[in-house]
């Protein structure tokens, strides 16, 4: 489905002690629909937009419990069940000689599920968005920070939200379509 | 009285000129963005792409040869093919030591080399994983290596620490990738927003995959930074102690020794901050980058190389004294012929270039020079190539039988394969250095000191 419309207001701040104080203001009057952009990570900032729950840990270490059994299982397969082959008398499952290939693959595989973990909640590759309708928005990987509050909030009015990003010392407001 | 200088930001505000978000961002940018192609660069660049042909002509003569064109046979299996593949992974070490142990620790200063030491670890495990597969004999049946099911029901055998090897490089090329990459995804988008021609706006856009900084984003961004970083840093110990079992599960004098994990884990370290130093030494001087990678990191770089290469020197002195304390005679003789032997120049080469030469880092005059620091590094990163192949040759060529001993010498074709290995490695940094930035961009910008001028630009 192609959106048409208004995807939302966003105000542009030249500190980030500026955008912390508004996306506090912003909340406190009711908005919840709304994400901040900025050049670097800022401390605490998706706290403030209401994300408290971080499941990536979850997820790594279920990728670390399937590369390990895997593994694990994996070279029992190959040399107790496929392939079982007498080296020097010792046991088809000698055990400790499988923990170097299950370390490397418990690592591996945990780490694969937290890079594609992240991009996957994060919603990437994706190419297209609609704040990049914004020209101002390339500053947003340099030196300005963004706050764009969205319009499928159900308090969204463009008007009253302007106005309050106006009040918080923005140096620009503008308004986002979600076609360009 | 505390050393005042102990907790300051890496941008040292005494030398380095007041950078905002925006400066900083336009100056590391602006070399891959906006500064022409230099004369410096093509000729550096021009030298590494003639040794990379160097490196195909070896490679494809060994392919049609066979390993019969190198110097190996037996007793001496293992030729420089080993050697070089332990030398090149050694050297990868430092980069995922400065991206994630120095991460977990919170050592800010690993901010301005972290992103050209992890290109460096990629570039150097490419080289090392090429050595092992043209030793493999049939390169072309490297695969088999790999557990599938096959119409010949066959499986590796997982109780050889050659298996180990693959499992260990391939985990580790992939994660020390995947660290980068992750690093690179919001100077891409930089990059991208930054670009003015339309080819590199769509190219660096495409590998930026859309980031655009949202703050959630950025929350999950760095929980899945520092958990790479927790799950590279054993990776990165556990790597080396594979390599080093490759030897020391072998019964061969020399090599069947406890001390060898750590001890390779360390020259590994040793070797990899020696080759940071040679290649940031020219890139800050040439790129002006002296008031991003300062003189505290090349002293702190020092520092590291001071403690890890004590610890080597500890593993030489442990191996001879075991050897003696052992009172076995194969052990004892290894030792004797290590000092004594036809290979006893390369021995004693070695103790210089990797243990008598960087004790000048104890001083501070040595550690405030740039041109002695290069100097000690290059003599560790000579060190370190010739320990490998102490290690590997003199414990093989005289083993047990004396009937059995024989002589190892390099051919053209084992000089030339190394020289192209060196020049892939800088054929990969050449670009690197001209198509991404060589400091991390964001890092560097979470690292500014706070709150910043009104206005800045």
């Amino acid at each position: 489905m192609i959106r048409t419309g208004l995807y939302g207001v966003m105000a542009e701040f030249k500190r980030p002690e500026d955008l912390v104080t508004a996306v506090r203001t912003v909340r406190s009057r009711g908005y919840r629909a709304m994400d901040a952009y900025t050049p670097f990570p800022i401390e605490g900032l998706a706290d403030e937009l209401g994300s408290h729950f971080n499941i990536l840990p979850g997820i790594v270490l279920i990728g670390g419990i399937l590369g390990a059994l895997g593994g694990f299982f994996m070279q029992y397969y190959a040399n107790v069940v496929a392939l079982p082959l007498n080296i020097g008398g010792r046991p088809h499952n000698s055990w400790p000689a499988f923990i170097p290939v299950t370390f490397e693959l418990t690592i591996l595989v945990a780490a694969l599920f937290a890079v594609l973990g992240m991009l996957a909640l994060n919603g990437l590759p994706r190419p297209h968005h609609p704040v990049f309708n914004e020209p101002r928005f390339e500053l947003a990987t340099r030196n300005r920070f963004f706050l764009c509050v969205e319009s499928r909030d159900p308090r969204f009015n463009r008007d009253a939200v302007r106005k309050v990003l106006e009040e918080l010392g923005a140096s620009g407001v503008y308004e986002i379509d979600y076609r360009g | 009285m505390m050393d005042p200088r102990r907790n300051a930001p890496t941008l040292e505000p005494a030398n380095a000129p007041a950078y905002t978000y925006g400066s900083i961002t336009d100056k590391i940018a602006s070399i891959v963005l906006s500064r022409p192609t230099t004369l410096g660069w093509v000729t550096g660049f021009g030298i590494a792409f003639v040794l990379l042909l160097v490196l195909f002509v070896a490679v494809s003569y060994l392919l049609v040869r066979g390993v019969g064109i190198w110097g190996i046979n037996i007793p001496v299996g293992w030729g420089f093919a080993i050697v070089n593949f332990v030398w090149w992974i050694g050297i990868g070490h430092a980069g995922t030591l400065i991206s994630s142990i120095l991460l977990l620790l919170r050592q800010q200063w690993r901010t301005s080399i972290n992103r050209f030491a992890e290109a460096m670890t990629l570039f150097a495990v490419s080289c090392a994983g090429l050595f092992p597969l043209l030793h493999l004999g049939r390169p072309w049946f490297f695969y088999w290596l790999v557990p599938y099911p096959n119409t010949m029901a066959l499986w590796p055998q997982f109780r050889s620490p050659l298996v180990w090897d693959v499992f260990a490089v391939g985990t580790y090329m992939t994660v020390s990738f995947l660290f980068w990459f992750v690093g690179l995804i919001p100077d891409l988008a930089t990059l991208r927003d930054r670009a003015k021609k339309k080819r590199a706006k769509i190219v660096y856009g495409i590998l930026a995959m859309g980031w655009r900084g949202s703050a959630i984003h950025w929350h999950r961004y760095e929980t899945a930074y520092l958990l790479l970083a927790g799950l590279a840093t054993p990776l990165v110990v556990s790597v080396h102690t594979v390599v080093s079992f490759d030897f020391s599960i072998g019964i061969v004098p020399g090599w069947h020794s406890t001390i060898f994990p750590p001890y390779f884990v360390a020259g590994a370290i040793y070797s990899g901050f020696a080759m940071v130093m040679v290649l940031s030494i020219p890139l800050r001087a040439v790129y002006r980058l002296q008031d991003l990678i300062t003189m505290r990191h090349l002293q702190n770089m020092a520092k590291v190389m001071l403690a890890t290469g004590m610890i080597v020197g500890y593993g030489y002195l442990m191996e001879a004294f075991m050897a003696w304390f052992s009172g076995n005679t194969y052990e004892t003789y290894m030792m004797q012929n290590r000092m004594a032997g036809p290979y006893a120049p390369l021995y004693w080469s070695l103790i210089v270039t990797n243990l008598v030469i960087p004790q000048a880092l104890w001083f501070r005059k040595v550690r405030n020079s740039v041109p002695a620091l290069f100097a000690v590094a290059i003599s560790v990163n000579v060190g370190m190539w010739l320990e490998r192949f102490i290690i590997v040759v003199t414990s093989l060529h005289r083993d047990f039988m004396p009937s059995a001993w024989s002589m190892y010498y390099p051919t053209i074709w084992d000089w030339a394969t190394f020289a192209g290995s060196i020049g892939l490695f800088l054929f990969l940094l050449f670009l690197f250095i001209r198509f991404l930035p060589m400091i991390s961009i964001s890092e560097m910008r979470q690292i500014l000191p706070t709150p910043q001028p009104e206005n800045a630009p």
